[in-house]
């Protein structure tokens, strides 16, 4: 087969980077919006749901293996300290403890983001490692940490972000010269003529929204367990990304990739957090290697809230110039984030702003701070969803000075095309969107009298209606590959390297596999998660997966079907162009009739399997591909306790065509959930005297219960987005978390008929905003 | 069925069989085991790491996730918080034991049906709350459902689809 090699755009989690892809073969033709399908599209539920409801699913958590050794790991309660001494004797000596490690015994295990000891002489924040022990059981491992004595001097320390980047602030750790992420940052992009602008607008306002801290926590915590068999490392993990683990483990353990096989069947929860092994795959790894026997860490609650990442906090000023009718004349954006100790890379904060709304004159100065913190990690849409609800409050302050209808001033200010670099969008629906959610919620009546003083004004009951539009990628890219068997008996098996991470791409991966073949989904079996399959698939992550990888699994089944039926033309001395398959059975399109089972052909060969192999092509020149979505909430405040209650979301969002409409209503229900959790409770909170959370845990640390849940209404407005892949279905898991914060928010200004100037819109800040006049 | 013996540290070097080590008889899925663990494990310890009952899931270690339900009695509880050597003479079920002869529960299938999962590491818990709620009472209302399972976090955000899940096994 002639291969070609061809360069290509990507973006992932708002970065554009080129991607060169070999592809073996074409694409098929993309399905279109009227393709007639008969398993793609249907409400199916997940095809691993009996393992999930069982129990019978097996998590990186659940791998027992004989002999297995139990990690736990004590970390620092300082944020910034040099570890002078520890004392482990006691520890060793602990009934069932078979190691401690420290800096002074593990010398070869470098952190992979920043190139430190993971052991290190200068902890940098609260929950750093200092020593784990390994013993029998976890009550013995963890019990030996209490015997650990750990001689700590404390060093200069800060922890919040404008301190942090003031020329005389203490550095974050020693050999840096400044608390920055880089030399590039601040980072100031500019569009337009913004002084002129302004000095054209006939309204200025300024708004200045903060974005909490808010952890992933994960139901199951990062961590592996880790087995050797001679010089091969097998590494059930716990991630998001099984090639990046590979690699991360063979770059630190100084081995071949071929030596590393890293297995996740299941997983608890990621939500951006972990993409790679992370330090406890790296130190199982190596711990198992050293021991002689397979090691378990996973990490505790209390680590993963203090050392496995965070959404980071924001401080965003915006200011905003029109004229009277509402056009955008000029936008500014300052964003500050809290990037914590390693920093790494900042979230796209101020992509909204180039891009959202219409504006031909925009600045946004982007600055990094590096603060003795844990570092935070990719969360769902990391920086859009704090860039939207910053710039969707913004816009609706703009809105009441204006005295105008704030749907209409997004309307007014509509972007039809991709300003950054004037290039058009595949597909925008949007202004569909805003049609169908505002009649949902019944937009036209927010400001009526009896919606919202519910029970009259003598009561303290407030209710109010808001908005916020979304946009995220999502059309996925190279390189993703598939292999598509087809077995004597006529079942299939479907491999790639990706991960199922809870959204279901089990499920839809079989639906198309399905699709090409003919064979019925219960006669495919999907594998992934898997490295030694040896078909590589990117990283669970940037609602990648779907639009990645559903291509090439087409692909693949689509080549496997084609030499399926030349086979079968053979054997059954009948013309390969008049042969068709449906639900496993051979059909002869001249006659119509039904001929025999695929099975029945292919057994006839003793052992031939058929396989094929499929890839993600690159993606379209000259578009930009978006998901656009709106959400409307309605909330109720009471504003003599300051508690508010959402009430509804109405979600209009476009992810092109959608492959499982059963799964992709639960992605936006999660989303939203989320979204909900981060306007209304979750924090972490930093005593900045101390330089300490001290709310590492889920009962301090609030996320949504049952019990918080809206009425929440999905409206879905896309159809197959023919430019984005082959099957015009665009990535779901993170757009629903981006407008929901920003909704809510807008919801309970409304309500309370004051400007609201941060999340989470705890009871306290109501209150406070309240008061504030 | 026979008394099983069971236990990943029966081969545990005798200096280490400390005097707080006992063993203690459990009647989990309907099944007697006897085990020998440390008084201070906690009965999520046991069923996943002595007995091999993965299903419940730990997840914070501290009785604010849930992740860990099991029914004691037909009452929901959390593992992490449970001694095993409490629990004799008590009946144990966990979410093996609800497919125990390969059959769904009506609760497991409406859940799959419904989509009423996600990563389905809550699952479990999830699904032996609503259990105990069914078991107690038949036909509950919105409040009763969200009261029963209030005690169960789901990260992913399945809450939607749970309510759906117990509204129709109530009959709505």
């Amino acid at each position: 087969m002639p291969i070609r090699i061809v360069t290509t755009r990507v973006e992932f989690e708002g970065v554009v980077y080129e991607q060169r892809v070999v592809m073996e073969g074409d694409e098929p033709e993309v399905w279109g919006a009227d393709a007639e399908l008969r398993v793609v599209g249907k409400p199916i539920p997940r095809v691993d749901g009996r393992e999930r409801a069982t129990g019978a699913a097996q998590y990186s958590y659940d791998m027992l293996l004989p002999g297995l050794l139990v990690t736990a790991g004590l970390r620092s309660p300082h944020p910034h300290a040099r570890i002078a001494r520890v004392d482990t004797a006691r520890a060793e000596a602990a009934p069932g403890v078979r190691a401690v490690y420290t800096r002074f015994n593990t010398p070869d295990l470098v952190h992979p983001a920043s190139g430190r000891p993971i052991f290190a002489e200068e902890v940098v924040h609260q929950g750093q490692e200092v020593a784990i022990a390994l013993a029998e059981t976890r009550q013995q491992a963890i019990e030996a940490l209490r015997l650990i004595t750990v001689e700590y001097e404390p060093l200069p320390f800060v922890v919040d972000p404008e301190a942090a980047i003031a020329p005389d602030a203490p550095r974050v750790y020693s050999e840096r010269e400044r608390n920055q992420i880089s030399d590039e940052f601040p980072k100031t992009y500019e569009r337009g003529d913004v002084a002129a602008g302004f000095a054209e607008a006939e309204v200025i306002t300024e708004t200045r929204f903060t974005t909490a801290a808010n952890l992933h926590n994960s139901l199951e915590t990062h961590g592996g367990v880790a087995q050797w068999d001679g010089h091969t490392l097998t590494l059930w993990s716990s991630t998001q990304d099984i090639f990046g683990a590979r690699q991360q483990i063979a770059n630190a353990l100084k081995l071949h990739q071929n030596q590393v096989h890293v297995i996740k069947r299941y997983m608890g929860g990621g939500f951006g957090s972990k993409i790679g092994a992370g330090n406890a795959g790296i130190i199982a790894a190596w711990a198992a290697q050293k021991l002689g026997r397979p090691v378990k860490y996973m990490f505790s609650r209390e680590e993963e809230n203090l050392a496995a990442g965070y959404r980071e906090p924001t401080a965003q000023s915006y200011r905003l110039g029109a004229k009277r009718d509402g056009t955008l004349t000029a936008l500014e954006l300052r964003s500050l984030g809290n990037l914590g100790a390693w920093g790494g890379w900042y979230p796209p904060v101020s992509l909204p702003a180039k891009e959202m709304y219409l504006c031909p004159n925009v600045r946004t100065v982007d600055t990094g701070a590096l603060t003795n913190l844990g570092t935070f990690a990719s969360f769902r849409a990391p920086g859009v969803v704090e860039g939207i609800s910053g710039l969707e409050v913004a816009l609706d302050d703009l809105a009441r000075a204006l005295h105008m209808d704030p749907l209409a001033l997004r309307r007014k200010n509509y972007a039809p095309h991709y300003q950054v670099l004037d290039q058009p969008y595949a597909v925008k629906t949007l202004l569909t969107a805003y049609d169908q959610a505002a009649e949902r919620i019944d937009w036209a009546s927010r400001d009526a009298e009896e919606r919202r003083y519910p029970r009259g004004r003598a009561s303290t009951l407030r209710r109010g209606v808001g908005m916020a539009s979304q946009l995220w990628g999502g059309d996925g890219g190279p390189p993703a590959q598939a292999i598509a068997k087809v077995l004597p008996d006529g079942s299939a098996v479907i491999m790639t390297g990706t991960q199922d991470i809870g959204t279901g791409t089990r499920t839809v991966l079989s639906q198309i596999a399905s699709e090409e073949l003919g064979i019925p989904m219960s006669a495919i079996r999907v594998e992934l998660g898997e490295t030694e399959f040896g078909v590589f698939s990117p990283a669970s992550g940037g609602s990648m997966t779907l639009a990645s990888v559903g291509p090439a699994v087409r692909m693949a089944a689509l080549a496997a079907r084609r030499e399926m039926l030349e086979i079968i033309s053979h054997l059954a001395e009948a013309p390969v162009d008049a042969l068709d398959v449906r639900e496993g059975v051979i059909v002869n399109r001249e006659t119509g009739k039904d001929m025999d089972s695929i099975g029945s052909y292919l057994s006839l060969l003793e052992g031939h399997e058929v396989t094929a192999r499929g890839m993600r092509g690159p993606n379209a020149d000259g578009v930009i591909v978006r998901t656009f979505g709106v959400q409307f909430a309605e909330v109720e405040v009471d504003i003599a306790t300051g508690v508010t209650r959402v009430l509804r979301i109405v979600a209009a969002h476009d992810c092109g065509r959608i492959v499982n409409p059963l799964t992709f209503s639960s992605q936006i229900e999660g989303g939203i959930i989320q979204g909900l959790g981060m306007a209304l409770f979750e924090q972490r909170i930093v005593d900045e005297r101390l330089g300490v959370s001290v709310n590492p845990n889920l009962g301090d640390y609030k996320v949504p219960t049952i019990r918080d849940i809206p009425q929440i209404e999905i409206i879905s407005v896309g159809a197959a987005n023919e430019l984005a892949n082959t099957i015009g279905a665009l990535g779901a898991g993170e757009p629903p978390i981006i407008p929901t914060a920003g909704a809510i928010a807008n919801a309970v200004a409304h309500a309370i008929g004051r400007p609201v100037t941060g999340l989470p819109l705890t009871p306290d800040r109501v209150l406070a905003l309240l008061n504030d006049h | 069925m026979p008394d099983q013996t069971a236990g990943r540290h029966a081969d545990t070097p005798a200096n280490e069989q400390a005097a707080w080590r006992r063993s203690a008889r459990l009647t989990i899925n309907g099944a007697d085991y006897t085990v020998d663990v440390e008084t201070r494990a906690t009965l999520l310890d046991t069923l996943r790491d002595e007995l091999g009952l993965t299903g419940a899931k730990l997840g914070c270690d501290m009785g604010q996730c849930g992740a860990c339900t099991v029914l004691v009695d037909g009452a929901p509880m959390y593992g992490c918080l449970l001694l095993t050597i409490e629990q004799e003479g008590r009946a144990i079920t966990t979410i093996e034991g609800l497919a125990a002869a390969g059959e769904l529960d009506p609760i497991q299938r409406v859940m799959i049906e419904q989509d009423a999962l996600q990563c389905g590491f809550c699952t479990s818990g999830q699904a032996l709350a609503m259990k105990a709620l069914f078991d107690h009472e038949p036909h509950p209302s919105d409040e009763e459902i969200d009261r029963a399972l209030a005690g169960n976090l789901c990260r992913c955000g399945a809450y939607v689809k749970l309510r759906a899940a117990a509204r129709s096994l109530a009959g709505r």
